[in-house]
């Protein structure tokens, strides 16, 4: 199957030639409030980040570690709706021009209806979705309506994925591939070791898309490491442990000893 | 990664990527299970020898006369070892633990029940164990978590969510993302991602299998209801299996009504119209939730029945029509209870409660022709403090008083 070059995949392309690595930053709408949420964002584009995944807030978040776990509790206890995550992140689109992605749980697609739910995406200007709890087979649905609105869906890949899995992730994905550095839920620390770098070159050699990789990665030097073996680093819980300890003012300046 | 898995819309396998290996790990080893004879026959001597099977069918004579109307049975689960029909999912999952060369166990658990019976498992085959609970289940269910601590279990008290068995589902996953490569998850119902729904059922079809030759043997016919309580629903499939293809049985599925319809209060997903179709912890069925699809709290008197979800295969049961849901609220529940205690000196867990409440409702219009069969699930020496609790017992307050005295006076001397 030939695959159409999403906007995504253009812009991050476009993005690579003037930099060596692309810094993609993670947030939970409407944590601690929607109106934190858009400061945030703000300040994050200030910094240089240069995509954003924003996760629509779910109350059973099985992949996500205790920080976003947190996150996630405490947007929907303050009364975060799936419609004031729209009108945040359409807000979110048409003020920054970077590109912006959804992340969530397959049920607040499914509840929305899943083609009404990506028509929704493509028409406030979102680029593509990460739904970590949707694997190709279940997701026929997710994978056409996505296709048909030119956006990406994005695959991830795992230590413990096969090769020939990979390719097969590859196959129904767009924009990027989403590869994560070590097992376990998001926020633990990861070893940034020969390991990792013998599984990111495997990473590559099974995709033509550009690779980012996550979980774990907060510093520099994690950045550093992945510079020329990654296209971005994505950096998701670490960002709000950062906003929690010091509060949302803190935020920009960490994020530009990120991209120094 | 296979798309099997399902019963009508219901099922699937919602699972995140890391875990996708595993799984198929998982359900190459039970169908291998499932085709290997001595697997099963490995499995029944197991049973026979460790826990109590078969367990027995006991005939209610004096409430069956109280109430009139039908014959009562019950399908004894209270007689296997550690009093819940949960061994028989356990030891099952346990055997399979073993063929897949893994040396670790993590398990959910709610009434506190399916820790028990893991822990005890893992005892028995040397595996380390660690058991997910929800703190507020921590409350509830201390007597268990005693149980498991001293059977060399880590029990983990779940903060997260609603404190309750869902929330020690997702923690379980968690564990279970990081340390696939030397751990089993010991899921206890008939839940989840593919295979657990009907890898689970599978082992409580023994439940089942059993039921039908023993009524059949005493009583020279099949019963014309069987009632099991439903929760997730591994004691439900588990029964109901032996009598899926009687057209003649009508069988009764009986959820937590907690405080009633329309109360907002319960864990009835079939039997009221509060759920909807959805996508949570890995599988597709009916789920308490929002319109946006965010899970709700629940509430039960039994915290073994107390979840958002239900088996998918017990889903399309229901839309098939082939099992009826009713639900028991908290009041008639005890009451059942009670009432079972007194006169037959039987001891129902409050989960299997529903199930004799339902029965006790619909056995009086019934013909002295008719035998039911009620699932007693499990026993309620876990639930002696909540039981003390819902019928006020004076002489239980002044033990538990005098109890924590004699504790505070050992502290403060010590």
């Amino acid at each position: 199957m030939a695959k159409q070059e999403t906007k995504l995949e253009l812009s991050i392309r476009a993005a690579r030639e003037k930099k060596d690595i692309l810094l993609m930053t993670h947030i939970v709408l409407g944590y601690p409030s929607f109106d934190d949420s858009l400061r945030v964002v703000e300040d994050m584009v200030k910094a240089g980040v240069d995509l954003m995944e924003l996760q629509i807030p779910f109350s059973e978040p099985m992949a996500d570690g205790p920080v976003i776990l947190k996150a996630n509790a405490e947007a929907l206890k303050a009364g975060a709706t799936v419609d004031q995550s729209f009108e945040m992140a359409e807000k979110m689109a048409k003020e920054f021009d970077i590109p912006f992605l959804f992340m969530t749980y397959y049920n607040i697609l499914f509840c929305q209806g899943v083609t009404s739910f990506v028509e929704r995406c493509k028409s406030i200007g979102m680029q593509g979705c990460i739904v970590p709890d949707l694997p190709p087979a279940e997701g026929q649905d997710y994978l056409d309506a996505m296709h048909a609105a030119e956006l990406a869906p994005i695959h991830i890949f795992t230590p413990n994925t096969p090769e020939q899995r990979m390719r097969f992730l590859s196959d129904n994905s767009s924009g990027f591939i989403y590869s994560v550095a070590r097992k376990g839920v998001t926020g633990k620390d990861t070893a940034f070791s020969s390991e990792l770098e013998t599984y990111l070159a495997q990473c590559r050699n099974n995709t033509g898309l550009p690779l980012a990789v996550g979980f774990g990665v907060k510093s520099p030097e994690d950045i550093n490491f992945l510079r020329g073996k990654a296209d971005i680093a994505v950096v998701g819980s670490e960002t709000i442990r950062v906003m929690e300890e010091k509060g949302v003012a803190a935020v920009k300046p960490f994020i530009e000893t990120l991209v120094a | 990664m296979k798309n099997s898995g399902y019963y009508s819309q219901f099922g699937g396998a919602f699972i995140p990527e890391i875990l996708v290996p595993t799984f198929d790990e998982l359900e190459s080893a039970y169908l291998e299970a499932r085709d290997d004879e001595a697997f099963w026959q490995e499995y029944l001597e197991l049973m026979s020898t460790y826990s109590c099977r078969a367990t027995p069918i006991t005939l209610l004579d004096n409430l069956t006369e109280q109430l009139g109307g039908a014959n009562i049975y019950v399908k004894r689960e209270d007689l296997n070892h550690t009093g819940a029909h949960k061994a028989n999912n356990v030891m099952g999952q346990g055997l399979l633990t073993k063929r897949m060369k893994k040396t670790r166990v993590i398990a959910e658990t709610g009434a506190g029940q399916h820790g028990v019976a893991t822990a005890t498992m893992a005892a028995k085959f040397g595996f380390d164990c660690t058991i997910y609970m929800g703190a507020h289940d921590v409350q509830r269910q201390r007597p268990n978590v005693f149980w498991m601590e001293q059977m060399g279990a880590t029990v983990v008290a779940v903060k997260e969510g609603s404190q309750t068995l869902k929330d020690a589902i997702n923690e379980a996953f968690r564990d279970w993302v990081t340390n696939m490569d030397d751990t089993h998850y010991v899921l206890g119902t008939a839940c989840g991602p593919h295979p657990f729904p009907e890898m689970v059922s599978w082992f409580q079809s023994i439940i089942g299998t059993e039921a039908r030759e023993q009524m059949l043997e005493r009583t020279g016919k099949l019963p014309s209801r069987v009632y099991a309580c439903v929760g997730g629903g591994s004691n439900a499939m588990g029964i109901f299996s032996g009598f899926m293809d009687d057209n003649d049985v009508e069988l009764v599925g009986v959820e937590a009504g907690g405080r009633g319809r329309g109360s907002g209060q319960h864990a009835a997903r079939l039997a009221y119209d509060d759920a909807s179709v959805g996508v949570a912890q890995g599988y597709k069925t009916f789920f308490l939730q929002d319109h946006d699809g965010q899970m709700q709290d629940t509430h039960s008197v039994s915290a073994g029945l107390d979840y958002v979800g239900v088996s998918p295969i017990l889903s399309h049961l229901h839309e098939t029509k082939q099992v009826r849901f009713e639900a028991a609220t908290d009041d008639a529940v005890v009451e059942a209870m009670q009432r079972t205690v007194r006169y037959e000196g039987l001891i129902p867990a409050l989960e299997s409660s529903h199930a004799f409440a339902q029965a006790y409702k619909e056995a009086p219009m019934m013909s002295s022709d008719d035998n039911i069969l009620i699932n007693m699930s499990g026993r309620a020496d876990k639930d002696i403090f909540t039981v003390a609790d819902a019928v006020h017992d004076p002489k239980w307050k002044d033990f538990i008083i005098e109890k924590a005295d004699a504790y505070r006076r050992e502290m403060n001397n010590g």
